[in-house]
């Protein structure tokens, strides 16, 4: 395999471009609708950079409930940063505030496409972090802007788009038994905790799903092992 | 300070600290084999749980509702191949068209 360029993360993510841009136009309205000024909004697009977070605060906040109420859900959201940051912590070199400053590129699209057999490669997750950084808080601008003009994303279903996206990136991911009971059960966590934890939580919790990868595979017993002597 | 302005310089402070613990902290080391495993299945249990959670949870409710037929239809779109735009615009459209004419 050749080794990847910037231009490759960034090709890779243009056809999410239009929903990114789009999701970032209706966190401007959204935000502007709850009563989050232009400059809040827009610095908030710029430093935290996470969709589901900032929406957390954005409708907490909407719908009267305190800042720690707000704050709490926005870093349980984002608490999955942690480990997945870690796990992509060997595609990083150089000095601590060039990792620091790269690091922040780091997203779900942004990890989920640079992951490459174990590693990760930091010019596919940086190519792809920066094109969604910038269609992101351009799609922000934008909707501050637009601000009540633009239609309620929901109209257009745009809320609709999100789990599908999610769902496209998690298919290629779920080839190998294990990693689709970690898919189910992460999922059946989340939904069963839904009714039961504050928002956020069940995201969070649904990451127990990966410890299936501490049970070893049962080597030549396992049927999905097939004998490779065989010549083809 | 506005209870906006203090929600938005914790919640970007404490999200730039978390993302850039584990690169700043332990850049270049590997992670030990069994720790690896675990890690290789985050991003399917998390993906996962984010479809999940997107497409069924309202707030702290679980409800049924055109995003459900979204998500479907954008399913549809990724078993016949189609590229992630499409499956998007497929899905947004679905959900949108039927709140449309409900």
């Amino acid at each position: 395999m050749r080794e990847a360029r910037y231009s490759d993360g960034m090709r890779a993510v243009l056809p999410l471009m239009p929903a990114v841009v789009a999701f970032g136009a209706s966190f401007g309205v959204l935000a502007r609708a709850a009563g989050v000024d232009s400059a809040a909004a827009l610095v908030m697009s710029a430093t935290t950079f996470a969709g589901s977070a900032q929406f957390a605060v954005v409708s907490v906040l909407g719908a009267g409930g305190t800042a720690a109420a707000a704050i709490g859900a926005a870093v349980l959201l984002n608490a999955r940063y942690a480990p997945m940051a870690l796990a992509a912590s060997g595609a990083f070199r150089g000095h601590p505030v060039r990792r620091l400053l790269e690091a922040q590129l780091l997203v779900d699209e942004s990890w989920a496409l640079s992951s490459r057999g174990g590693g990760f490669d930091r010019k596919l997750l940086l190519g792809v972090g920066g094109l969604l950084y910038a269609g992101w808080n351009a799609g922000t601008a934008i909707g501050v802007l637009a601000g009540d003009s633009l239609t309620d994303p929901a109209t257009l279903g745009l809320d609709a788009a999100f789990p599908a996206l999610f769902l496209a990136l998690v298919a290629p991911l779920v080839r190998t038994r294990t990693a689709l009971v970690a898919a189910l059960m992460g999922a059946g966590i989340a939904l069963a905790l839904t009714p039961l934890t504050p928002a956020g939580v069940p995201v969070i919790a649904a990451t127990a799903a990966c410890l299936v990868g501490l049970t070893r595979p049962t080597g030549a017993a396992d049927p999905r092992r097939l004998p490779q002597e065989a010549p083809s | 300070m506005s209870a906006v302005w203090i929600c938005v310089i914790v919640v970007g402070m404490a999200t730039i600290a978390v993302k850039a613990g584990g690169p700043v902290l332990a850049a270049g080391r590997e992670l030990p084999q069994g720790a690896a495993r675990v890690v290789d299945l985050l991003a399917p249990a998390l993906l996962a749980a984010l479809v999940a959670t997107q497409a069924f949870a309202s707030d702290e409710a679980l409800v049924l509702d055109e995003r459900a037929a979204g998500l479907l239809a954008g399913g549809l779109a990724i078993v016949l191949r189609a590229p992630i735009l499409v499956v998007v615009v497929v899905a947004a459209a679905t959900a949108g068209g039927l709140r449309a004419i409900s």
